[in-house]
C-alpha cells in the first residue's frame, strides 16, 4: 500500500471513534503493539529532541526501502509513534519525503494533543523525513 | 477562573507554576489603563503624578509585607529570574578565582545556570548542598562546604519540584559566621509563607508576583541597603542615571539604580493588589486551609495503589509530586488534562531532582487557598481513571 492509502486507512478508522476516551484507549493499544527497537540503538544519539518523553527512531535500508524502528517510556506516545512507523516505514525514501502529513489533523491528534505533545509529534515527523533525506542521498 | 476544558469543568491544580488572578487584581489592572496610564517618575502631569504615587504605594505594600527596613531596598524586576540574574551579574565584581559558591540540590534550574555563567566569568567555585531520599538539604554537609572562601550561598526557600520547605535561618546564619552573603528565592514559598526579610536577616530575597495571585512579568528583588549600594548596575538606561555626560555618568539612588527604563507600572500596581487580596485573608488562614488540602489530597492520593509520592511529608507547602507505578508522568498527566484536571508533568525545571530519584520527572499538583476538597476527589478520580487506562 501506498502512504496515502495507509493513511486513508488510519483515517477511517479514527472515525469510528465517538469520543477522546475510545481515541485514547485504541493508542494505548497501538502503542503497546509497536515493534520494540533493539535495545542496541536505544542510544542518546537516537533520541528526538522535542518531547517530553523520551523517543528513540532507529532507521534501516532494507532493499530500496526505508524500515523505522522505534522506542518510547510513555505509552501514548508510543501510540502516536506506532501510527506513524504504520504510515512512513516499510516504503521508498522519496515517498517518505514527498508524503503529505496532514492526515494527523483528520484524526484529531494534533488538534487534542497538549501544544507540547504536538511538538514533540512534529519533531518525529521531521525526525523521520530526515532519516529519508539521508537514506536517499545515499540510494542516489 | 469559570470554564470548561475538554467539556469538563477545569480543575486547576498548577499553582506552583502561575496562580489564577482573583478579580480586585484584574480591576486594579483595568483601572489603571482606564484611569491613570502614563509614565512615572518623570512628568509633571497629573497623571503621570498619580502614577507614579501608586506605583510608589505599590512599592511601599510589598516593602511592609515582606518587613524590609527601607522602601528602596524593594527592586521591582521582571520576576525572580531576572532578581537572581541581577544579583549573580553584580557579584562578579567581588569574585576571584578560587572563591566559592554555594547552591543547594533542590534548585529550579534558572537557580544554576545564572551560578554556573558567572563561576565561568570569574573563575569561582559552584558547590552543591546534596539532598537526601526524603527531598531535604543533608545540613551537615552543608556545614562542611563553608569555609572563608564561600562569598555567597544561594537557596530556595521551598523547592519548586517537591515543596520542601528548607531550613533558611540555618543557611542564612550559618553563612554570615564565614562572611558569605545569601541570596533565598523565596518564589515557591511566596504564596504560602509570608517572610520576615529583617527577622531572617537574609541579603537578598526574590519573588515573582505571577505565583502569588498577582500579573505574569513582575517581580521583587529585595536586598540589604548595603549590599545594594555596593552592587554595580545590572542595565543601563533612562531612570537609573542622575547625571550623564559622554564623559562620565553617576548612577541614580536605590532603588532606580536598578530599575533601567521604563518599568511594568501596571505590573508593579497589580502585584500591590495581589498582595492586599492575600493580606486581607491572612497567611495563618492560608497556611492552615491549604495544610488541611494537603493532608487530605495526600491521603487519598497514597490509597491509590503503586502511588509513589516524592519529598518528605511534613516540612512542606501544598504540592505533591507523584508518580504511579509503571507508568510514564506524562501519560498520566495527558489523560488528567483530558478530564479537565490541570497539572504539571516532567522535571520542573529541576533535572538534577529527577537524576537523583532516577525517575524521567513527576506529576505534580499544587494547591491554592481558593482550591476545595471536592476539586481533590475530583483529581483522586481522575488518577485513578488514568490508571485504569494505561494499565
Amino acid at each position: 500500500m501506498s502512504i496515502k492509502e495507509i493513511q486513508e486507512e488510519i483515517v477511517d478508522e479514527f472515525s469510528m471513534f465517538e469520543d477522546w476516551m475510545q481515541r485514547y484507549e485504541y493508542m494505548i493499544e497501538l502503542g503497546k503493539s509497536l515493534p520494540m527497537i533493539k535495545e542496541q540503538y536505544k542510544t542518546e544519539d537516537n533520541i528526538i529532541k522535542g518531547c517530553q518523553s523520551k523517543v528513540w527512531v532507529h532507521a534501516e535500508l532494507e532493499g530500496d526501502k526505508l524500515v523505522f524502528t522505534a522506542d518510547s517510556d510513555a505509552i501514548i506516545t508510543k501510540g502516536i509513534i506506532a501510527i506513524l512507523i504504520r504510515a512512513f516505514s516499510n516504503q521508498k525514501p522519496k515517498d517518505i519525503i514527498d508524503a503529505d502529513t496532514s492526515f494527523i489533523d483528520e484524526i484529531g491528534l494534533k488538534e487534542h494533543l497538549s501544544p507540547t505533545r504536538a511538538n514533540g509529534l512534529v519533531s518525529m515527523i521531521k525526525q523521520l523525513k530526515l532519516y529519508a533525506v539521508a537514506y536517499q542521498t545515499q540510494l542516489n | 477562573m469559570n470554564r470548561k476544558v475538554n467539556g469538563y469543568p477545569l480543575v486547576y491544580l498548577d499553582n506552583a507554576a502561575t496562580s489564577q488572578t482573583p478579580q480586585k487584581v484584574i480591576d486594579a489592572i483595568v483601572d489603571y489603563y482606564s484611569r491613570y496610564n502614563a509614565n512615572i517618575h518623570r512628568g509633571v502631569h497629573t497623571l503621570s503624578q498619580e502614577a507614579t504615587d501608586i506605583y510608589e504605594q505599590a512599592r511601599q505594600k510589598i516593602q511592609k509585607h515582606f518587613n524590609a527596613a527601607k522602601r528602596h531596598e524593594i527592586i521591582f524586576t521582571s520576576g525572580t529570574t531576572h532578581g537572581i540574574n541581577l544579583v549573580a551579574n553584580g557579584f562578579a565584581a567581588f569574585l576571584k578565582k578560587g572563591d566559592e559558591i554555594i547552591v543547594s540540590a533542590l534548585e529550579h534550574h534558572s537557580n544554576i545556570v545564572p551560578w554556573q555563567m558567572l563561576c565561568e566569568r570569574t573563575g569561582a567555585v559552584l558547590k552543591v548542598i546534596p539532598m537526601g531520599l526524603e527531598g531535604k538539604l543533608i545540613m551537615e554537609e552543608y556545614h562542611k562546604l563553608l569555609s572563608h572562601r564561600t562569598k555567597l550561598v544561594f537557596c530556595n526557600h521551598v523547592s519548586n519540584a517537591l515543596g520542601t520547605v528548607n531550613p533558611i535561618q540555618e543557611i542564612i546564619e550559618a553563612a554570615h559566621k564565614m562572611g558569605a552573603a545569601v541570596l533565598i528565592d523565596g518564589a515557591q514559598a511566596a504564596p504560602h509563607i509570608k517572610a520576615d526579610v529583617q527577622k531572617l536577616d537574609v541579603d537578598f530575597y526574590v519573588v515573582s508576583a505571577h505565583k502569588m495571585c498577582g500579573p505574569t512579568g513582575v517581580g521583587m528583588l529585595y536586598g540589604k541597603e548595603e549590599w545594594l549600594n555596593k552592587l554595580p548596575p545590572y542595565q543601563g538606561g533612562g531612570e537609573m542615571i542622575a547625571e550623564v555626560s559622554f564623559e562620565k555618568t553617576t548612577y541614580a539612588e536605590l532603588p532606580h539604580k536598578f530599575e533601567a527604563g521604563t518599568p511594568n507600572i501596571c505590573g508593579g500596581i497589580a502585584f500591590g493588589a495581589a498582595l492586599d487580596y492575600m493580606n486581607a485573608i491572612g497567611f495563618e488562614a492560608i497556611a492552615q486551609y491549604e495544610h488541611e488540602l494537603l493532608e487530605y489530597a495526600t491521603k487519598e492520593l497514597l490509597a491509590i495503589d503503586g502511588l509513589k509520592i516524592y519529598g518528605d511529608l511534613k516540612e512542606k507547602t501544598a504540592v505533591i509530586s507523584f508518580n504511579i507505578e509503571g507508568l510514564h508522568p506524562y501519560d498520566i498527566g495527558s489523560i488528567l488534562d483530558k478530564l479537565g484536571v490541570a497539572v504539571r508533568t516532567g522535571h520542573h525545571c529541576a533535572q538534577p531532582i529527577m537524576d537523583f530519584y532516577k525517575i524521567p520527572g513527576t506529576v505534580r499538583a499544587s494547591f491554592s487557598f481558593y482550591n476545595t476538597k471536592e476539586e481533590v476527589d475530583i483529581l483522586v478520580a481522575s488518577v485513578r481513571r488514568a490508571k485504569t487506562m494505561l494499565s
